[in-house]
């Protein structure tokens, strides 16, 4: 069971016990954390959201805890969620049923699902079927980058979403609130990307297995406790130094919405792989820009919604090359050598993008392989044999 | 049914001849077809899941698929985009036998289905040509807000309008829309009639199999037409009369009597082995007498009908009620009224692999509807146009239980 280390964020932590506190959080599947922030804070709830992006300053200024909700991974025994979902539909929803069924997320008193996919946006009316007492919204994003027509309409969404958060908190927080609430989820994606530039620069310091860890631990804490162990990880990862291998570099493409367990990560590292980039858990650095604290706040919002340069399976990709330019985009930004596919099966998004992706990398010259996983998957031999032959054939004929 | 194979089989010749002809071409989807706006700029649609539908019932779509998967599409993916994409990769040769022209202009009318979007963004690639969006909320809640609305006009007048303006060199003409949609009203309105004989005993229709004949004029390219509201004037007549003679619906083994068990169908239909299907459930006297397939181009049964009088508003008021754009209790509502108001003593859940649109929540589904009906429900599962995920025995004997199970209930053998 995970329990929350009080006090002493601001102070120097041993990189295992930052960690072991993330690991904690990762593996407990009653949200404890969740539970003992809420008796701390009697008048606040907790609010979940599924992958991928959902506008978690309204969820923190309407005084709720955003909780990510990414399903029970390999850790958790799916029987109740099985009953809800053909063989043919991907493990994600079924293992949130399962965590539901089971009583593990009866702390969430609204929980969001955002425009994904079919699945998690027919999830929304399941949840709104089973669970009547709880807020339900499906979150529609707008699909194009106009600054006019789908900045007004989502800036609407978010002022229902608003409003409807705060009957159910019984707080309608001030623009200053708000703004607040942008400011620090603008530090915590600072955060993010400061976390990504140290492992993008030196994976051999921040191995992925330990930065997931703590991006996860991330998802049920207050954003002000992640950015303290965050600190708290970056100064013992300084003081820590590791020796750098003969590893190549690799960007992972296609796991932004049902997690890959924990081990395929690991198998991939130990297979002589840095992962220098990926997109695990997307949601949580979407905007990739500061949301400006002046102004508006939801119209600030909106507008950083349209103006964001995140390119995602779950957007329309206005520009007719933008798909065949990303991946060479991706790996030149993160001097990577080659991508891995890595993706969940039945993954609509994910599967359909690929041929795309694949072919522009695949035209820039860029080595590629790809697999699927589910996030129960337990054998990681086949994953760790197929890493392995392509770091080395990476090494052994470069990007030829 | 001689009438529409002639009326399609002249949209197909059209849409051959448009490179010589000059005519444009836009590629749009059913649900939340614009077919009227595209008729109004003198654009002829082309609906690509028609395509694929049509190469599932010739036997085409195996190979289509296998092509496609040999170019790197997943196997887990929707197999009316393979199909489609392994048709444009074989010749793009279309229903009529005839090559297809590419398009001028792919209209994504993102409306009740995700795969739709990646479907064009993978069409533009391998044609290269201008697309527009346009984002259809989705009702999550059970209803639209006035500002949704607006969003959709706004689209349509400031993204929709001037990419056809654009693509077909013409400028948009409100009159003419005008024009297309009174046409639509009336043929939707005879529609209406024929779907709704499903409530007479015996059902003069099969609401499921015989109807995806009936809504395809509707569905692809002749809303908004003469063609189409003469063919539907045509086909009210026809069921009327069958209706009042008391005869059953047509099969494909010719007309069904006795009608023996009435039944409500969810999900789309497999399209690979749509007669042995059908087959299946003429062989009990077992008719369909509404089903929520039928619903996905339009569910003008619930009384809507295309507004002459508000060209663009009734477009997005139209694409917005589309079925697969309800969410999933409003689908359910809908289901329970069919049960009840089509008087049927069954209901089974047709779930396709293909479509998570249709298929993801389909237990619930089977399970609320079982609750709130007291009727039980059967759940078979097949695939669209995948012809490896059909299994005829499996499905007949299922079936066949079901189709024991009411005749034991029936006689007051189980609760």
């Amino acid at each position: 069971m995970a329990t929350r280390v009080d006090g002493g964020m601001g102070a120097p932590m041993a990189r295992g016990a930052v960690v072991e506190w993330a690991r904690d959080i990762y593996d407990d599947l009653d949200f404890t954390v969740v539970r003992q922030w809420l008796e701390e804070h009697p008048k606040s709830k907790a609010g979940g959201y599924l992958p991928v992006y959902a506008p978690r300053e309204v969820l923190h200024a309407t005084g709720f805890l955003p909780v990510g909700i990414h399903g029970g991974g390999d850790r958790l025994e799916i029987i109740r969620g099985d009953a809800f979902y053909q063989s043919y539909i991907c493990h994600l929803p079924r293992s949130v049923i399962e965590l539901a069924q089971s009583g593990r997320l009866d702390m969430l008193s609204a929980v969001l699902f955002p425009s994904t996919c079919d699945v998690i946006r027919n999830l929304s009316g399941i949840w709104k079927l089973l669970y009547p007492d709880v807020y339900v919204r499906y979150v529609d994003v707008p699909q194009i980058p106009d600054p006019g027509a789908a900045a007004e309409f989502w800036a609407g969404e978010l002022r229902r979403l608003l409003d409807d958060l705060g009957d159910v908190t019984g707080h309608r927080p001030t623009d200053e609130e708000l703004r607040r609430s942008i400011a620090l989820y603008n530090e915590t994606r600072k955060m993010i990307r400061t976390l990504y530039a140290a492992r993008r620069e030196r994976p051999w310091d921040v191995p992925t297995e330990e930065l997931y860890l703590l991006l996860r631990a991330g998802e049920s804490v207050a954003p002000e406790e992640f950015i303290a162990r965050a600190q708290q990880y970056l100064a013992a990862v300084a003081a820590d130094p590791k020796r750098q291998r003969d590893n190549s570099r690799v960007v992972i493409v296609g796991a932004f919405c049902e997690q890959p367990p924990l081990g395929l990560i690991k198998s991939i590292e130990r297979a002589g792989c840095y992962i220098v980039d990926d997109d695990f858990l997307l949601g949580n650095r979407f905007l990739t820009h500061d949301v400006p604290t002046d102004g508006d706040p939801v119209r600030a919002l909106a507008d950083a919604f349209i103006r964001n340069d995140m390119k995602s399976s779950v957007l329309y990709e206005i520009d007719p090359g933008g798909k065949r330019s990303l991946m060479a985009n991706r790996v030149a930004a993160a001097n990577a050598d080659g991508i891995i596919f890595a993706t969940p099966s039945f993954c609509d998004p994910a599967l359909l993008d690929q041929p795309m992706l694949r072919n522009g990398a695949e035209k820039a010259g860029i080595p590629c392989i790809a697999f699927k996983y589910a996030e129960n998957t337990g054998q990681f031999q086949q994953f760790r044999e197929q890493a392995g032959t392509f770091a080395d054939s990476i090494k052994l004929w470069g990007a030829a | 049914m001689v009438l529409q194979k002639e009326m399609i089989a002249n949209h197909f010749e059209r849409l051959a001849r448009a490179p010589e002809t000059g005519e444009p071409v836009v590629y749009t989807f059913v649900p939340g077809n614009l077919t009227e706006l595209i008729r109004s700029f003198g654009a002829l649609p082309v609906l690509p899941e028609i395509n694929a539908l049509q190469s599932g019932m010739r036997k085409l779509s195996g190979e289509y698929i296998a092509e496609a998967e040999r170019a790197g599409h997943s196997e887990d993916v929707c197999t009316y985009v393979k199909c489609d994409i392994g048709m444009m990769r074989s010749g793009n040769i279309g229903p009529g036998g005839k090559k297809l022209p590419k398009p001028d202009l792919l209209l994504l009318s993102y409306t009740g289905c995700y795969t739709f979007m990646k479907w064009f963004e993978l069409l533009r690639e391998e044609y290269d040509c201008p697309t527009v969006m346009f984002h259809v909320p989705y009702q999550g809640d059970g209803k639209l807000e006035p500002e949704h609305r607006e969003y959709m006009l706004r689209q349509l007048r400031e993204q929709v309008i001037p990419a056809l303006e654009k693509a077909t060199g013409r400028k948009y003409d409100e009159e003419k829309l005008r024009h297309h949609l009174a046409l639509s009203a009336m043929a939707e309105e005879d529609l209406v009639a024929v779907l709704q004989a499903g409530k007479k005993r015996p059902s003069p229709i099969d609401g499921y199999f015989g109807t995806v004949y009936y809504v395809g004029p509707i569905f692809s390219a002749f809303r908004g037409t003469q063609e189409g509201v003469d063919y539907y004037r045509a086909l009210r007549e026809e069921v009327e009369e069958r209706a009042m003679l008391g005869l059953g619906p047509i099969t494909p083994e010719g007309p069904l009597e006795g009608e023996k068990y009435r039944l409500v169908v969810e999900g789309p239909p497999n399209w690979t082995h749509f007669r042995d299907f059908w087959k299946m459930f003429a062989d009990e006297k077992a008719v369909v007498v509404a089903s929520t397939y039928t619903k996905v181009g339009g569910t003008y049964d619930f009384g809507f009908r295309h507004d002459p009088n508000d060209p663009l508003g009734t477009l997005a008021d139209y694409c917005s009620g589309c079925y697969t754009n309800l969410n999933l209790p409003s689908r359910i509502d809908m289901i329970c009224q069919y049960i009840k108001e089509y008087e049927a003593d069954g209901f089974l859940i047709n779930s396709v692999k293909s479509c998570n649109s249709f298929s993801a929540g389909q237990l619930m589904i089977l399970r609320e509807v079982e609750k709130r009906t007291g009727i039980p429900g059967a759940f078979i599962e097949s695939d669209l146009v995948d012809p490896r995920y059909f299994s005829a025995a499996n499905i007949k004997n299922r079936l066949e239980s079901y189709f024991q199970m009411i005749d034991a209930r029936r006689a007051g053998k189980t609760p």
